[in-house]
């Protein structure tokens, strides 16, 4: 059983590194957007799956952070291309990944302050509170499109590359993501993926040990909203938009579905997780537009098996 | 802002509020008693509108249509907690926020299929239709009905669970499951009758309220995380916490439509003002959440705690 | 596995290459679900109804109409619209029901040098700043409609105005459209919560407009929100103290539900550039035989849809049938002579219609049924007022 896993995912990320080759021999640039767009998915599930896989906290608004990521980028880029607000304004995409990253940690390191206070039911609902806040907030941003989102009409500047290529975009989306796929191995092996791992398990027995479980907790909570802010970042780039609906909840469920489907605190598992979700959305979208019904279906039916499972 | 003004706007918010009470009243008895997340209570909601719309059809008595669909309802109710939250019952919340969400998709789907993507507006009777004069402040009667019928339905409700048999053993398994099956209660059957009493709760909101708007699809997912919302910031399992924060949510929202623009507009400019407004008391419940949350985590009313295995 | 790839690869080559028989690839990107998919679907179905009006044919080459539902979302409908574009290589986009999943839109579409034609959305930014030679619409700009509404309040004597519209963009801009005509006394203005979780209960925003004393309400609701905010308006018994004025609420598809639903709109009044009821031959033949197809009336955004693919079968028939000939397609359909069901309109700079505006009232027609008729022309040739900011000749 879970050799097939691992060789499924070794399989999948195989065949995403060669998505440009597939692409070009078929004549169907269409793959590589697609391939790109699960990158980018893959990258921020990665993100949700320190905090909910390995660290045990379920996160309902970590698709926040993912727009968080992408604001960072269509903003500056917005006054860069249609003037005003100068100290803000930039086109130069290392300025918007620092920024992303940056805003979406800072954001996690004030709410996951005051959410880690709660735990269960209530954190949930406490990262949810978060979440339609942000969701709230993009609304309300008139400059910058409220509810109808902002066009990004130029994407970022960076060195050696254009992203106004898709074979660039899709390289970058992909090597960061397999850097941070990399990273979480060796976090997951290290003294604080131990520790984070552990609180999961039983918080009473770490804190007897004298572990601050709060202080691992809230630097994981940090670490995983950074990484879906940068996420949102690609994804910023890659559809050219941003809009509040990637704040919105249901998109907080989707990450939620992909780390689960991948095997949650696994370290591959977003990546899994994204490519079923983007092939089912893919498949089952264009076969019906009843498609809800597989859909939920299938969902209810891993958590029945899940349960099963756990029990 | 004159009084009248203010009075007609604190109707509003009262029968905003008893509304959303009689959704978040099932919600938090099934996850209080049962502790399990039901992300498709909404569901339930959406399906009384449209089975009353539906029965509207056929019978072309409203009020009959209504009564008709609570026992539609708890039918629904029994079949899904048979064949979906059952099996999940003291498993991980994360499994059940997952089949919920799946089982709302599914519902969804399936009323799409029945009812089609439109939705059914319902007529009301012409009696319902006027407007009533009290102390006065002119005011739609059918929204005095919905405050009427709310209200009794919390007193009933109260009774139910304060003053009979059932009441005493749905309280006997929530602060002790354990020991309430020892003494011989049957808590399936518990369970699936409490679960049933929810949706027929939800679904009559649902009723209610789509003469007003109509039956919808989307009312589901709309009223859900607001449900959630209300039960956490009166505390999980309490009926009094929900009312509480049912009515408080109610009237934040209609006052914060109502005011909130020409109060922002005295320190903002008019355009950023209306802009900002709608936002601003869209997220006003879920700042309330937050605060409550930090303040006191188990929320306003927080019941008794749970005895034995928690 | 390796061989298995290849030949999986050789395949999908293989059928790349057959789909290029030549034929007219036509992508009508809409919503198909969520309760705006009625929208989606009228639309469609004139489509449909366009296409086998010609035959199932465009200067002799077989049209194909490749349908993507966009789920009310921009990202989704920029997702389809690019899958349209690069992976079935479509030459026109077409549909787009809205603002917003346009504006997402409008760059892979045209970045692929398709033809970018809206159907229904009329954003303001595509008519000024952004707009495009390949871009066209056959509906109107978000402006002018209310900009006609507000010259028929002048010529009413409205003096004073209460505004209730939704929190966003074409809410916004028809709200300003209203109000860059209207010349009396704007009483007060409410924007209420838009969008997947829309407020659809509009009590504490009546209870203001009747506290405010305006003449005239003014409201802007397509959907099913319009219902809600009838219905309410009915109950409110705000009816006796103020005239209510709406664009884009009461239209084809919501009568026969107002009807059902016990909401009188009879002698309701709002402007539009179409009526099922325009006397010329090809609306004539249009709704009727819509009728007769679908067993309802057409609404406007299905004369729109059925409109947009007789202006591509004229771009198609202006180059020969030479699908390469970009600039061919472009100068035959910006001639706006395709037989449009509005009557006869040219194109502006922007390629936004310069058309007649019209006021309608709901009557009832032979057989009891609600219908629309128009009742006056308000204006003749309008044009947006953003057209003199598009840099195109």
């Amino acid at each position: 059983m879970r050799n097939w896993r691992a060789g499924l995912e070794i399989a999948l990320l195989a065949a995403l590194a060669a998505m440009p080759v597939i692409a070009t021999v078929t004549a169907q640039p269409f793959w590589l957007d697609v391939a790109t767009r699960l990158a980018i998915l893959a990258l921020a599930a990665a993100g949700l799956n320190i905090i909910l896989g390995l660290g045990g906290l379920v996160s309902f608004g970590h698709a926040a952070f993912y727009a968080i990521g992408a604001y960072a980028v269509a903003i500056p880029a917005h006054h860069a291309l249609y003037g005003g607000a100068d100290w803000l304004a930039s086109s130069n995409g290392l300025f918007h990944v620092a920024l992303a990253v940056a805003a979406g940690a800072l954001f996690a390191l004030v709410t996951g302050a005051l959410a880690l206070r709660t735990k269960g039911l209530h954190f949930i609902m406490i990262t949810l509170a978060f979440g339609q806040m942000v969701y709230f907030l993009l609304n309300a941003l008139e400059d910058y499109g409220g509810d109808d989102g902002l066009p990004v009409d130029q994407r970022s500047e960076l060195p050696l590359m254009s992203l106004d290529d898709p074979l660039h975009l899709f390289g970058l989306s992909f090597a960061l993501l397999a850097v941070v796929l990399a990273f979480t191995w060796r976090l997951k092996n290290a003294p604080f993926g131990l520790a984070l791992t552990a609180s999961a398990r039983n918080a009473r027995r770490m804190r007897a040990a004298g572990l601050n479980v709060f202080t691992v907790r809230l630097a994981a909570y940090v670490l995983a909203g950074a990484i879906t802010a940068l996420a949102g970042a690609l994804a910023a780039e890659h559809a050219a938009f941003v809009s509040p609906a990637m704040a919105e909840w249901t998109r907080a469920g989707e990450l939620m579905f992909m780390v689960i489907l991948g095997g949650a605190g696994r370290v591959l598992g977003p990546l899994t997780g994204a490519a079923a979700f983007v092939v089912l959305e893919e498949l089952l979208s264009s076969w019906t537009v009843y498609w809800h019904l597989p859909f939920g279906l299938l969902l209810i039916a891993v958590a029945l098996m899940q349960a099963r499972r756990a029990a | 802002m004159d009084a009248t003004l203010i009075a007609s706007q604190l109707v509003n918010g009262l029968q905003l509020g008893l509304l959303l009470f009689l959704v978040a009243a099932g919600l938090t008895l099934t996850l209080g008693v049962l502790d399990y997340v039901n992300l498709a209570h909404g569901a339930f909601y959406m399906l009384g509108a449209f089975f009353s719309a539906s029965l509207l059809e056929l019978t072309g008595d409203w009020p009959l249509s209504v009564l008709l669909a609570l026992p539609l309802l708890g039918l629904t109710g029994l079949i899904t907690e048979r064949l979906v939250a059952r099996p999940l019952y003291g498993k991980s919340h994360l499994a059940q926020v997952l089949a919920s969400f799946g089982l709302l998709l599914v519902i969804g789907a399936l009323a799409m299929l029945i009812w089609g993507a439109e939705g059914r507006a319902i007529a009301l009777p012409h009696a319902l239709r006027g407007q009533a004069r009290l102390f006065g402040v002119v005011l739609p009667v059918y929204r005095l009905v919905i405050i009427a019928a709310a209200l009794a339905v919390a007193a009933l409700l109260y009774v139910l669970l304060h003053h009979s048999r059932f009441g005493v053993r749905v309280r006997a398994a929530a602060a002790n499951p354990r020991v309430a099956q020892a003494l011989g209660i049957d808590t399936h059957r518990l369970h699936a009758m409490l679960f049933a009493l929810g949706a027929m709760l939800a679904g009559l909101a649902g009723a209610l309220i789509a003469p007003i708007t109509e039956a919808s699809l989307a009312m589901g997912a709309q009223v859900i995380i607001i449900a959630f919302v209300i039960i956490v910031i009166g505390g999980i399992g309490s009926l009094r916490g929900a009312f509480v924060a049912a009515l408080l949510a109610g009237l934040i929202d209609t006052f914060g439509r109502a005011f909130l623009d020409t109060l922002l507009a005295r320190v903002l400019p008019l355009e950023a003002a209306e802009t900002a407004a709608p936002a601003l008391s869209a997220m006003s419940i879920y700042i309330l959440m937050a605060l409550v949350l930090i303040a006191r985590p188990r929320g306003l009313f927080p019941p008794p705690a749970r005895g034995g295995a928690a | 596995m390796l061989r298995k790839l290849v030949a999986a690869g050789a395949l999908l080559a293989a059928s790349a290459t057959a789909t290029l028989a030549e034929e007219v690839k036509i992508g009508f990107v809409t919503t198909l679900t969520t309760p705006a998919a009625v929208i989606g679907r009228d639309m469609l179905d004139a489509a449909k109804l366009a296409v086998k009006h010609m035959g199932g044919k465009m200067a002799g080459l077989d049209v194909k109409l490749i349908v993507e539902d966009d789920g009310f979302r921009p990202d989704i409908g920029r997702q389809k619209t690019l899958k349209l574009a690069t992976r079935d290589k479509v030459r026109f986009l077409t549909g787009y029901i809205w603002s917003h999943v346009l504006m997402a839109s409008r760059k892979p579409a045209l970045d692929s040098g398709a033809f970018l034609i809206s159907a229904n959305a009329g954003p303001a930014p595509l008519a000024g700043k952004l707009c495009h030679e390949n871009f066209f619409s056959t509906s109107w700009q978000n402006d002018q409609v209310p900009m006609a509404l507000g010259e028929v309040l002048n010529r009413k004597g409205i003096k004073s105005l209460y505004v209730i519209v939704p929190n966003y963009t074409a809410g916004k801009n028809i709200m300003a459209g209203v109000l860059r005509t209207f010349r009396g006394e704007v009483k007060g203005r409410d924007l209420t919560k838009w969008g997947k979780d829309a407020q659809l209960d509009f009590s504490a925003e009546l209870a203001k407009a009747a506290a405010s004393g305006a003449e005239a309400l003014f409201a802007f609701y397509p959907g099913k929100a319009g219902g809600a905010f009838l219905k309410q308006f009915n109950q409110s018994g705000l009816a006796k103290k103020m005239k209510l004025f709406t664009v884009f609420t009461v239209d084809a598809i919501s009568l026969p539900k107002f009807s059902k639903g016990g909401i009188d709109v009879r002698g309701h009044r709002s402007t539009m550039f179409w009526s099922q009821d325009l006397d010329n031959p090809v609306n004539r033949r249009f709704v009727a035989d819509f009728r007769k197809e679908y067993g309802r009336d057409p609404s406007f955004y299905a004369a729109q849809a059925y409109d947009a693919i007789n202006l591509i079968r004229a771009g198609v028939e202006g180059a020969k049938g030479d699908l390469t000939n970009t600039a061919a397609i472009r100068a035959a359909m910006l001639k706006a002579d395709f037989g449009s069901v509005r009557g006869a309109f040219r194109y502006g700079r922007n390629h936004f219609p310069v058309q007649d505006f019209y006021l309608r009232e709901v009557v009832e027609g032979q057989n009891g049924k609600w219908t629309f008729k128009v009742v006056e022309k308000i204006y003749d040739d309008h044009q947006d007022p953003y057209a003199a900011q598009c840099a195109l000749k």
